[in-house]
């Protein structure tokens, strides 16, 4: 038998923070990361696969918290950050927020290895698509082996990344659970 | 916030990827059309970042300089060998630098010689990667004490190492010399034959337009030239290697992989000023002659 109780009362303030803090974390942290990634280590090509690891990941899992807004922001972002013509960031990172929506409800389900396969189709898509753009509003060829190099790393940073950014969607599930 | 119907909330969700990519689009026509704007922009978010950059450089150059140690340890045996070799060859140079000073002091003496100025510079911090995976540039931390001006050049502790190309009010960035667009007017110092050095993002700059019949030779020295009254002459810049396709390219003395503090000279720029400049002349810029 079914009881009618007290509706819910309203969410507190710390209750509406808390949601709040939770809703921006992707984004702040793939920002942060991506502002560390620009510090000198010499590995010129560690800011577009901090970006495109953050935006995937979290388009994929948690697209609430990813909205197109944050992956203009992000994109634009890493073009402000590094030397590139501008724009180039924002319109790859966008597309890939964009594909990874497309195909959330088949990918999630699947097994990281899986995820990470569909990943190196990403970055592949998504260094090309840098490295065209950038041959068109630079008008001149760039060299291949950086974009390669980009590619490598942006591939092979993906399992770490997104390791540590499993742990933060896990908590944030956790905490829900429990809100 | 404001509540909107589902439907509606729908339909903007739907909306906001094409207008989004749309406007990505618009950016990019932007950066293309006001380059100013946009080198602005860049500054200002160094300018906001260089703070955070200079805390953080602390903890990045301890795992560096960690990582840096167990390669060290690694190579321990090789280096001293090396180290060995070279601290013999440098004795011998020491002693022929000590009578060519000696002889150049003579030689002044006799012809009332009045030497170049030594250059001013100041040192400034390295603190962000700001080139991506196209370009090679670095962003530097300035301040009130240090007041920095496009065109001016930067040297690590052994050599050239780029040019100031953006200033903000706390960050300044520097394009390498390895950078494509970077084109360094330099002097090969055997043949004292003039050239370009032509960055192509990788590790050696090229060697572009030197005199007809004056073919830079493997092992000579490249320094900064006076052409132009741009540079000042005579800073290190490299020695002259033979590539693979046969051109001849710049092994460079800065070790551009691991900058971590630069030497900004503070040289006169009579030669080629920045467009803003030409536009309206700054009288506070004095051409040193």
């Amino acid at each position: 038998m079914a009881r009618q109780g007290r509706p819910a009362s309203a969410p507190g303030l710390l209750a509406r923070l808390d949601a709040l803090a939770r809703a921006a974390v992707p984004s702040v942290t793939t920002a942060l990361g991506m502002i560390l990634a620009a510090a000198p280590v010499g590995l010129p090509s560690l800011l577009p696969a901090v970006g495109l690891a953050g935006v995937f990941f979290w388009s994929l899992f948690r697209p609430g918290s990813m909205p197109a807004l944050a992956a203009f922001g992000l994109g634009l972002l890493q073009d402000l950050l590094g030397f590139a013509p501008i724009g180039i960031g924002v319109l790859t990172l966008l597309l890939t927020h964009a594909a990874a929506l497309r195909v959330r409800r088949t990918l999630t389900k699947q097994s990281f290895l899986l995820v990470w396969l569909a990943y190196c189709g990403f970055a592949l898509l998504a260094v090309g698509a840098g490295y065209l753009l950038q041959a068109l509003l630079a008008w001149q060829v760039p060299p291949s082996l950086p974009a390669i190099a980009q590619l490598g790393l942006t591939i092979g940073l993906y399992p770490l990344l997104a390791w540590l950014m499993t742990r933060a969607h896990r908590a944030m599930q956790r905490a829900e659970v429990l809100a | 916030m404001i509540r909107l119907s589902i439907p509606l909330r729908h339909a903007l969700a739907r909306l906001s990827v094409p207008v989004l990519i749309a406007a990505a689009f618009g950016t990019m026509l932007l950066g293309k059309a006001d380059t100013l704007l946009v080198e602005r922009s860049r500054m200002a978010v160094a300018d906001l970042l260089a703070p955070l950059y200079t805390a953080a450089s602390e903890p990045i150059g301890a795992v560096r300089n960690a990582a840096s140690e167990v390669w060290t340890i690694l190579n321990l045996r090789e280096e001293t060998a090396r180290l060995r070799e070279e601290n013999e060859r440098l004795h011998r140079w020491h002693a022929a630098a000590l009578a060519f000073e000696a002889e150049n002091a003579m030689l002044r003496r006799q012809l009332s010689f009045v030497p170049d100025p030594a250059p001013q510079f100041r040192t400034a911090r390295v603190v962000a990667d700001a080139g991506g995976t196209y370009a090679r540039a670095v962003l530097i931390a300035t301040g009130p004490y240090l007041q920095v001006a496009k065109g001016q050049l930067a040297l690590d502790e052994r050599g050239l190492a780029g040019r100031v190309t953006e200033v903000g009010s706390r960050s300044a960035r520097i394009l390498l010399v390895t950078d494509m667009n970077s084109r360094i007017p330099v002097v090969l110092e055997g043949s004292r034959a003039r050239a370009m050095m032509v960055g192509t993002n990788a590790a050696r700059p090229r060697l572009q337009h030197w005199p007809s019949g004056m073919q830079p030779q493997e092992g000579d020295r490249v320094v900064t030239s006076a052409e132009s009254a741009t540079f000042p002459a005579g800073l290190p810049v490299g020695i002259v290697r033979i590539g693979e396709t046969g051109w001849p390219e710049v092994e460079l003395f800065a070790r551009l992989d691991r900058l971590d503090l630069l030497r900004i000279f503070e040289f006169g720029l009579a030669g080629i000023l920045p467009p803003e400049a030409v536009a309206r002349p700054d009288p506070s810029i004095h051409p040193r002659r």
